[in-house]
Parts: C-alpha cells; sequence; structure tokens
C-alpha cells in the first residue's frame, strides 16, 4: 500500500538540508537524480562525509551545494575550480567536489578547466551538461549541438561546441566519464571510482531539461528525454574521447573513457618543496 | 624547521619584497598570484619564501583564479595573500565582492601604477584609490592601508592581516609603484603571538552553529571546511544560516551588517599620522609615496611662516570622516596632493562640508610630485 | 522463480517485499518512478498536492521487487522503498 505521508525519512536525508526541501529545481529536472548518484557515492565510495567540501558555480546545477548537507561552497560564475584548487591547497586532507553545470564550466570557467585538469589537481568534477544555460531561460552555451535551439540561437545554433571529454583528457585529467542520469548505477560507481582516484577527475553528466533545452527543441517531456538517452546511447569504456561528440541527433557515447596515473600538482609541489627546505 | 626561517634584523630590500616579508611574518602561509609590473617582486619573492616556511605558492592561470584561490585557501584555515597592479585589480573586482560576502579574511595588495588600462606598466599612479572603495558591485565596506616605505608596508602587512582576522573582510594594501620598488632598510621583527589575530572561531557545535550568526560587535565566528560544520556559505544573499533568501528583508538585514560591522568599529581600523596639525591653517592630507613628498612641502611652508599641517592617512577606506570633519572646523583649506585627478580629495570635500576649502594637486601619473608644487598650492590656499 | 543454476549473487539481488514511501510536499509530478519502474507497479494517480502537482501511487504492491529504481530516479528525493525484512536495497 502507498503510504504518501512524510514521517518517514528518506534514505538520503542525513546527506540533505531538509529544512530546504523541496527544492527549486524543476520536474524532471537531471540535476536531483546526479545529487542523488553522489550521495549515493560518498557511501559507496567510504570516504567521510566532514572531510568532503562540495564547490559550484552559478546555474542549475550550482544549487546543488545550497542542498546537501556538507561542508558546501556556491561561488561565483566560473570560478568553482580556482576555489576549490586554493581549498584543496590550504588543506590537502579536503576531499573536494566540484558540482557545476556545462556553461560554469567550459565557457566562463573554461580557463580555469582546462588549468585544473593540466595540473592534475586531486579532485573531483562532476559537470551537469544539459546543453543549454537553464537558469537563465535558455540560452546557448559551450556544448549546445549545432543547429539546436535555444533562446540565443531562435534560427538554430550555429556556435560549434565541445566535446569535454576530448577537451579535459587533452588537458591531462587522469579520470574521464561520461554518463546519463539514466544510467544511474553506472553514474553512481563513476563518481565514487573518481572521489577516491587522486588526481583530476571529470564525469561529465547528460542531463534532461524539460523546461526549456528540451521544450525549445522538441524533445517531449522529460521520460521521452530518458528514453532518448538510452536508445541513443552506447557504452564504449576505453573509447578514444575525441569520438565522442554530440549531436542533435545520432549514437551518444557514453563510459568510462579515460583512467590512467600521473603524479598530481601535491606531487610535483611536494617534491619541489622539500629542496627549499633542505636550505 | 620551518618557522625558523622568519627574518629577524635589519635589512635593506623594496617595498614588494618586504610586503612578502610582512605577510610570512603575519602568518601567511598561501599566495596565489599572477606576475604583473610593478607588483612582480611580491610573487616572486613569496614563491621563494613560502616553500622555506611550510606554506603553499601557486601560480594561477589569471588574477580571476588568483583570487579565487586566495578565498578558497582561507575558508580551508590558511592565511592568504595575492598581489597585483591595475589591470589584475580591475580582474579581481567580482570575487573581491564574493569575500566581502562571504566575509573571508585575506589581503590583497595593490602596487597601482598609472592608468586607465595598460598605462604605465613601470610607473606610479595613485588612481585606483575610488575603485579600492567601490570598484566591486554592491553594498560592502572594505579596508584599505596605504603605506609609504618599505618599512611601513612590511608592518602595514601585519596590520591588514590582523584587520582581515578581526573583522572577517578583504583588506586592501593600497601601495604604490614608488613605494614597491624603491629599495630602503627595514627592521623585521618576530612578531608576538599575541599580536597576531586569529579568527574568531565557533563557540557552538556543528548542529548548532550558523556561520552568519553574528556576535555582538557584527562580526560573526568562523568555521572552516573539513571540521564537521557541513556549513553552506553562498555569493547569493543570505540569512544566518548561510542560506539564500530572496527578499528585501533579508538584503536589508545582511547589506546593514556588512558594512556596519566596518563602520562602528572604525575606531579601532582608522589610522593618522598627524604633523604640526594643531594649530594648523591649512591641512595637507596626502597618502602613500604622496605623503613623503607634503612632509617636506609643509616643513618648508613653516618655514616661511605659514602654520601647514600635514594630514597622513594610513587607512584610506573606511575613511577617516571625523577627523577631516573637526579639522574643517579649525583649518581654512585642505590641500589633497594625490597622483590621479582627483579622488581623496572628493572625501575630503565632502567631510570638510563647506566649512574649509579642499585644494586638489593633481598629478596625472608617471612620477611624483615636486616638494614646491605642494608648497605653491599651500602658499596659494593662505590667500 | 524457478532457477535450473543459482546465481552467485542470487541473495543480494533478491526480490524483496517493499512498502513504497511517497512524500508528497516534495513530488513534482515527473512521472520518471512510473514509466521506469521495471514492473510497472506504480501508475500516476489523481491526487494532486499543495502545489499541484499530481503524484503517483502503487497500483500493485505484488508488483514491487523493492528494486530501488525509483528511489534513485526521483529527483526531488520524493520517493523510497522499505524492504519488509529491514534490509537496505540500494
Amino acid at each position: 500500500m502507498t503510504t504518501a505521508v512524510t514521517t518517514e525519512k528518506h534514505p538520503y536525508d542525513p546527506y540533505l538540508r531538509v529544512d530546504r526541501m523541496p527544492h527549486i529545481w524543476c520536474a524532471g529536472c537531471g540535476v536531483g537524480p546526479a545529487v542523488g548518484c553522489f550521495i549515493k557515492a560518498i557511501e559507496r565510495s567510504g570516504v567521510n562525509p566532514d572531510r568532503i567540501a562540495l564547490i559550484s558555480g552559478i546555474g542549475c546545477a550550482g544549487r546543488a551545494a545550497g542542498y546537501v548537507r556538507l561542508d558546501s561552497f556556491h561561488t561565483t560564475h566560473g570560478r568553482a575550480l580556482p576555489f576549490a584548487t586554493g581549498l584543496k591547497l590550504g588543506n590537502p586532507e579536503l576531499n573536494v567536489v566540484i558540482f557545476s553545470g556545462d556553461g560554469d564550466l567550459a565557457a566562463i570557467g573554461g580557463n580555469h578547466l582546462i588549468h585544473a585538469a593540466r595540473r592534475n589537481i586531486d579532485m573531483t568534477v562532476i559537470c551537469i551538461n544539459n546543453f543549454n544555460y537553464g537558469m537563465t531561460g535558455g540560452q546557448l552555451g559551450p556544448t549546445t549541438p549545432l543547429e539546436a535551439r535555444s533562446s540565443t540561437s531562435p534560427y538554430g545554433n550555429f556556435d560549434p561546441p565541445f566535446n569535454l571529454p576530448h577537451l579535459v583528457a587533452a588537458c591531462g585529467a587522469t579520470y574521464v566519464s561520461r554518463w546519463t542520469v539514466i544510467h544511474l548505477r553506472q553514474l553512481e560507481r563513476s563518481i565514487a571510482e573518481a572521489m577516491v582516484k587522486p588526481g583530476f577527475s571529470f564525469i561529465e553528466v547528460l542531463a534532461p531539461c524539460p523546461t526549456v533545452y528540451g521544450r525549445m527543441n522538441k524533445l517531449g517531456q522529460g521520460t521521452d528525454e530518458l528514453h532518448t538517452y538510452q536508445s541513443r546511447c552506447v557504452v564504449q569504456n576505453g573509447a578514444d574521447p575525441k569520438d565522442a561528440e554530440i549531436g542533435l541527433s545520432g549514437t551518444i557515447i557514453v563510459g568510462k573513457f579515460v583512467d590512467t596515473e600521473r603524479p598530481t600538482f601535491w606531487d610535483h609541489c611536494m617534491k619541489v618543496f622539500k629542496k627549499a627546505q633542505k636550505k | 624547521m620551518a618557522d625558523d626561517a622568519i627574518l629577524e634584523g635589519e635589512f635593506f630590500m623594496n617595498g614588494d619584497e618586504a610586503c612578502a616579508e610582512g605577510a610570512i611574518a603575519a602568518g601567511c602561509r598561501f599566495f596565489a598570484g599572477y606576475p604583473i609590473t610593478p607588483a612582480t617582486e611580491v610573487a616572486e619573492r613569496m614563491s621563494r619564501r613560502l616553500p622555506q616556511v611550510g606554506g603553499v605558492y601557486i601560480q594561477m592561470e589569471d588574477e580571476l583564479a588568483s583570487m579565487n584561490a586566495v578565498l578558497g585557501a582561507s575558508w580551508a584555515g590558511v592565511k592568504a595573500m595575492t598581489s597585483t597592479s591595475g589591470p589584475g585589480f580591475s580582474l579581481m573586482m567580482e570575487n573581491l565582492g564574493l569575500g566581502a560576502m562571504l566575509e573571508t579574511p585575506c589581503v590583497l595588495v595593490n602596487i597601482q601604477r598609472a592608468g586607465p588600462s595598460t598605462g604605465l606598466p613601470t610607473l606610479v599612479g595613485q588612481g585606483d584609490m575610488m575603485q579600492a572603495r567601490w570598484g566591486t558591485h554592491g553594498l560592502y565596506e572594505l579596508i584599505s592601508l596605504v603605506p609609504s616605505s618599505p618599512q611601513e608596508i612590511y608592518d602595514l602587512s601585519v596590520t591588514a592581516f590582523n584587520l582581515s582576522e578581526r573583522y572577517r573582510v578583504p583588506v586592501l594594501i593600497m601601495s604604490d609603484e614608488v613605494v614597491g620598488h624603491m629599495s630602503e632598510k627595514v627592521v623585521m621583527r618576530r612578531v608576538p603571538p599575541e599580536d597576531i589575530v586569529e579568527r574568531r572561531r565557533p563557540t557552538k557545535p556543528p548542529g548548532e552553529y550558523w556561520p552568519y550568526e553574528p556576535d555582538d560587535d557584527l562580526v560573526p565566528p568562523m568555521a572552516i571546511a573539513g571540521q564537521g560544520y557541513r556549513f553552506h556559505v553562498t555569493g547569493l544573499t543570505h540569512d544566518e544560516r548561510g542560506y539564500p533568501v530572496m527578499t528585501a528583508e533579508a538584503q536589508d538585514v545582511l547589506a546593514r551588517r556588512l558594512v556596519d560591522k566596518i563602520r562602528v568599529n572604525r575606531s579601532d581600523i582608522i589610522m593618522l599620522e598627524e604633523v604640526d596639525t594643531e594649530d594648523a591653517d591649512v591641512i595637507v592630507c596626502a597618502y602613500g609615496i604622496t605623503s613623503r613628498v607634503a612632509r617636506r612641502a609643509v616643513r618648508q611652508a613653516r618655514d616661511g611662516g605659514i602654520r601647514a599641517g600635514l594630514v597622513k592617512m594610513i587607512t584610506v577606506w573606511p575613511f577617516p570622516e571625523d577627523r577631516i570633519r573637526e579639522l574643517a572646523s579649525q583649518a581654512r583649506a585642505f590641500v589633497v596632493p594625490e597622483i590621479n585627478y582627483g579622488q581623496v580629495v572628493l572625501e575630503v570635500e565632502r567631510c570638510a562640508a563647506g566649512k574649509a576649502r579642499a585644494v586638489l594637486v593633481p598629478h596625472m601619473g608617471g612620477g611624483v610630485h615636486r616638494p614646491e608644487t605642494v608648497l605653491d598650492a599651500i602658499r596659494g590656499a593662505v590667500l | 522463480m524457478k532457477l535450473w543454476r543459482k546465481p552467485f549473487d542470487h541473495e543480494a539481488k533478491a526480490v524483496r517485499p517493499s512498502k513504497v514511501v511517497i512524500n508528497r510536499e516534495r513530488c513534482k509530478g515527473c512521472e520518471y518512478c512510473v514509466e521506469f519502474c521495471p514492473t510497472g507497479a506504480l501508475v500516476m494517480s489523481d491526487e494532486m498536492n499543495a502545489k499541484g502537482y499530481l503524484l503517483p501511487k502503487v497500483a500493485d504492491e505484488e508488483k514491487c521487487l523493492g528494486c530501488g529504481l525509483c528511489e534513485v530516479i526521483c529527483p526531488d528525493f520524493g520517493i523510497f522503498v522499505i524492504p519488509q525484512d529491514g534490509s537496505r536495497t540500494t
């Protein structure tokens, strides 16, 4: 029998700011399930939640920082990564996770993204890619597919998008994966893996945006967008990220693309600083 | 041992280097910056010295990243600093505002050069003074300290960190290229622990602690990441819990407190040095390198029989309104030499409220005033 | 279900009769739980919450396997399962 009561605590409640529920995300928004996967990944990874610092930028995905019960920072647009860099270098014991969106991380934050990957700073970036700037009403962004409609591309987008896994892998990230919010179990496992792996981990999460992007591109309801992900996506672990482009139609490759080892920024830093202290 | 690497004794160095040493003496252990003339030597010195004292130096990809990394390090519990000049100062503005909104202790050093835009990269200016007060958007109040010598920048670096920790506010050291690049004797002393201010820690346990519940002096105790407080802070207008609240009421409470916490405590913050002001008819108000030129001009005026005095502003923001208002009843005129086309003079004029004239002695930048120019202005003011 | 060979994880992945709990304040009627429930145990109801969202309901509790997919896919943390044997599914 269904019980529509609220006296029972949701199993995620210990990780949520329940005094702020219900949250502001739209019905069918992809950010919600991604946050749920993140919460489950915390338990799966075994990381002490008191040591996790969650940093987000501006946008729908950026609101996640305000809803999780962790030390969390809602910073300025595009600047989550350098803020997180300062946090991590100030206290290397922190497990630093960045939760933000495609525009925040790859447009205004693009410079910081490539440098953080280059440095291989030990942090985990969860990039919610809903192919537009949702919070401000559905403008095009750096991942909007060619010919897609948005509020600033009424005739179709003519601004070629990024292939984020390719970009981040080329810059030096040691863990790169892409999943969608319908790949719930894989996404949870990927986040857990990334959180315990030293180095710069980047997880792109394709998410439905039924309110703006989905509506403007006639993708149906949120359920239709998820079914479309099910049919278009092909899991290819180990695929070459350069083949992972996303168009308005056609195959979408998902999976774990990169999982390598490289010294982290801190490894390099400490090796050199030892020289300074010897003097 | 890392702490043994803190310098003590007499040294001969330039202002940029002395600034770095002052920061280290104050407990700064994180620097994130970007090279820019004439502030680069601060970064270079920090890159050499921070590893020796157990700190971290990182050169970020741009000034926006530098300002944010400084904020992040501060939230990890480390005293943090960056240095820049005009063009970088402009880039740091948005996130200086984030620092003000999150109430993050940190220090930002601006070794001013002539502007606008690329301007004269290697030559002096004092054209960022109003920007130091109003440069980032919205409502807030920051502290700006202005040194006039390498010794003073060393001492004020310690003061800057102490004030930033005490009031949970970014503190600006608004120096200039001449002070930054001049070499003079600097006496460095080990600052005793009782003279180093640390941010107030929470007294309430996790679960009861809210990040923006202020104490009586309007400053909230500050938790840092990783200690189980599970706090949330945001650049959005927020309430005492740190949660975003989109109402005019919340804005009223928050914005007022951000400004008032500095204004209400200004007697603790404002520092002035006065010379011969007790009976002065004409008072020269100056700051930074210009105050040294002004000192000579005032002496020459006195020698010539004019009752001139000097107010050297060490704290420019919050502006020393109370003292200027007092002096306006006594003096006939204020003479304000500055290496810009009139910025701090506007504040002097505002506070004088017509009771005394405010005479600007401008210099567009690229050099310092000659004492004769200031003396002429003093003479003109008594006519 | 009759198996001619027992999978190694047959106990971990066993079907567990479960109670479904829906948080009427959080639900936004997006229908993800209904659409993706593997057995079709959930349907949309005619019941509306205070914000005007239509809520789901359990059509047939016998069909609920306790897999917890509704719990993880819900964007609003508005639905979860409580296995009757006290174990945690997800």
